[in-house]
């Protein structure tokens, strides 16, 4: 099935339209993205796949708020993002956004549960409730004994469901998985991709940004970029239980 | 302003680990602010115990005391001018004293007049020489505290009758009667033979400006007959308000002009001076110690604020994917900016109360070995080299912090 702009699910969360990005190094100017138009619904599971200088990165870094387009239209949850300054962005990631990279990014001195926290202590929420709903999202991850551990006392897959937790603990509108499982030996990459279906299931909405076919088959949409442009956009699995019920 | 609140307490705790976890590099780098803050403090405690010193000094004087003298104390570039005035005489006390009594609501109370002369002075085998020797009269005492260690003033009487009797100061006391104690004892002042009947308290000396320990007082009678050749006079007028002192400075200018019979055209021949003269003249001098003092050791604070900017610097390349992390999680540039200043503070701060503790141990152990040493420390000496730790950091972070916030996410996010 091909893609199409309406589809069974709850309200467009990301809204992007004609959007291109160039870079200029040096003399040459280099066009990343050339005009990507793409809408994401509420509790969707999307992958975003491509060759290395496909622009997938570029577009992840869009979606994901770190960086504005050239020139088009981006609106997440109804808000123009595409003119925002840099503090209403972080804002935007802070509250909306939560991020799992490949490397885990966690901060090595911090435990567990400090890590965890970082969002929040950027949303301005007291440190009770703080420590309080931290300590939710880590038990929810399966590492309700491991709070006090600091990364490089937890092994690879332990590190992924900390940020995990951490991508969590805001109630963010989307989860931006950047190649979570390319640090992870396949059988602990399959359960950090079975923590994220579970997640979806639970009504989240889940973009994967992934050059592996068989991480990509997770996602029930997979779209392919090339040389910046959109080359599919494709339904691949089954929509959730939860998402049919809502309907 | 919550999230302001959790933010600095969030910073103020990875500042702790940071320097937790850089032990060696902390340390070193706090090294030079401690030197700084030591050099600093140090100077600072020196100047404040000049001023004090100074300030003792300028006490002995009297801050309700004018005299009258030839010259003026304040420094002048043209001496010739003064050089032929006639002198002042000691006679001239009773005059004013009269002239004072007759004036209603005088803003003056009593003049006493004092010679002085420079003596060696003996005691058997024992001598010093180079002592003031002054003499004055048995109202001395109303215009000048004197504290004694024993014995008394001279009297009316003794003043009077030109009695051979005298005061020492603590330290002439001290070098011709080792140990013992002079009273009632004979002493040679200038060959003459004299009783001391009284010793004055140790008021200790700084800079050998003005201090008593090392001047003998004689009663004016007596020193007139002795040492009259090439001595010094002035009349020292106590002040009833020293808050009007320039009213009583007037009274006393025309009450001179009466006294010296100056026709109206003349100009003064005599100069009321008052410690605030020598205050205007060496106040200058001591402000320019301060302040090259503090130059030269403030650049010893320069070299350790270089430092702290160095290592802030490296620290923001070290953690430059830890800043993307921290911003794509919703830090915002006043976030890292706030971090990477209270960093670099923490450090300064930390170089600054080791510095101080150093300092104040340094002090201490001067005052201990060198009691006479000008050296202070004060409470306010703490919170200003607090306050300068603080801005040293706040200094040396700036750059540092602002380009660490100023990153680009995505850049920072790719840093290895």
């Amino acid at each position: 099935m091909h893609s199409g702009n309406l589809r069974p699910y709850g309200p467009i969360v990301i809204d992007i339209e004609d959007i291109t990005k160039h870079y200029v190094m040096g003399e040459e100017t280099v066009h990343a993205l050339r005009g990507v138009t793409l809408q994401i619904h509420r509790n969707e599971y999307l992958a975003i796949m491509g060759p290395s200088g496909s622009g997938k990165s570029t577009l992840m870094n869009m979606l994901g708020c770190l960086d504005t387009p050239s020139s088009g239209r981006y609106e997440f949850n109804g808000r123009d993002v595409s003119s925002m300054d840099g503090d209403e962005l972080a804002e935007i990631r802070n509250k909306e956004i939560g991020f799992v990279f490949q490397t885990f990014n966690l901060l090595p001195r911090s435990s567990s549960l400090r890590n965890v926290e970082l969002p929040l202590i950027y949303a301005g929420i007291d440190p009770e409730t703080r420590e309080e709903r931290a300590a939710q999202a880590l038990s929810d991850v399966g590492l309700g004994d491991r709070m006090q551990h600091k990364p490089n006392e937890l092994s690879g897959g332990q590190r992924q469901r900390v940020a995990i937790a951490r991508a969590l603990v805001n109630h963010p509108s989307i989860i931006l998985a950047d190649e979570p499982t390319g640090n992870l030996d396949s059988k602990t990459g399959e359960e950090i991709m079975a923590l994220l279906e579970n997640l979806y299931q639970q009504g989240n909405t889940v973009i994967l940004v992934t050059h592996e076919p068989d991480i990509a088959r997770h996602a029930r949409r997979n779209v392919h970029l090339r040389d910046g442009v959109i080359e599919s956009d494709e339904m691949t699995g089954s929509l959730p239980e939860a998402a049919l019920q809502e309907n | 302003m919550k999230r302001f609140l959790y933010e600095l307490t969030e910073s103020w705790k990875i500042a702790l680990t940071q320097m937790q976890s850089n032990k060696t590099r902390s340390m070193l780098t706090a090294l030079g602010v401690i030197i700084g803050i030591v050099a600093v403090t140090l100077m600072g405690t020196a100047i404040s115990g000049i001023s004090t010193g100074f300030d003792k000094s300028m006490s002995i004087l009297g801050d309700d005391v004018l005299y009258v003298s030839q010259f003026p104390w304040a420094r002048t570039n043209d001496w010739w001018n003064y050089r032929d005035r006639r002198e002042i005489k000691t006679e001239y006390a009773e005059t004013l004293n009269r002239l004072i009594a007759a004036t209603p609501n005088s803003n003056l109370i009593v003049a006493v007049p004092t010679s002085n002369v420079v003596r060696s002075v003996k005691r058997e085998e024992n001598q010093v020489s180079g002592i003031f020797v002054q003499g004055t009269t048995a109202d001395y005492p109303l215009i000048s505290t004197v504290d004694f260690a024993e014995g008394r003033f001279f009297n009316e009487l003794e003043n009077k009758s030109a009695a051979s009797v005298c005061l020492l100061g603590y330290d002439v006391a001290d070098a011709l009667f080792p140990g013992t104690s002079p009273l009632e004892k004979e002493v040679l002042i200038g060959g003459q033979r004299f009783k001391v009947i009284g010793v004055g308290a140790r008021q200790g000396s700084f800079l050998g400006l003005f201090s008593l320990d090392s001047i003998v007082i004689v009663p004016l009678p007596a020193f007139q007959k002795y040492f009259s050749a090439k001595s010094e006079s002035d009349v020292r007028v106590k002040v009833r308000d020293k808050l009007k002192i320039e009213e009583a400075k007037d009274e006393l200018t025309g009450l001179m002009r009466r006294v010296r019979a100056l026709a109206p055209e003349k100009k003064n021949d005599f100069n009321i001076n008052e410690q605030q003269a020598f205050k205007s003249t060496l106040d200058p001098v001591k402000n320019s110690i301060a302040i090259a003092g503090l130059f030269i050791t403030g650049l010893s604070l320069f070299v350790g604020a270089i430092g702290i900017m160095n290592i802030t610097f490296v620290s923001v390349k070290e953690r430059t994917k830890e800043i993307g992390t921290r911003k794509a999680l919703g830090a915002r540039r006043r976030t890292i900016l706030l971090q990477f200043l209270i960093e670099s503070t923490a450090l300064c701060l930390a170089g600054g109360l080791v510095g101080l503790m150093f300092a104040y141990a340094m002090c201490f152990g001067i005052g201990k070995a060198v009691p006479s040493f000008p050296i202070q420390f004060s409470l306010s000496l703490v919170v200003i080299s607090m306050l300068v730790s603080i801005l040293t950091g706040l200094i040396s972070g700036f750059a540092p912090a602002w380009s660490a916030s100023r990153l680009d996410p995505v850049t920072a996010l790719r840093y290895e």
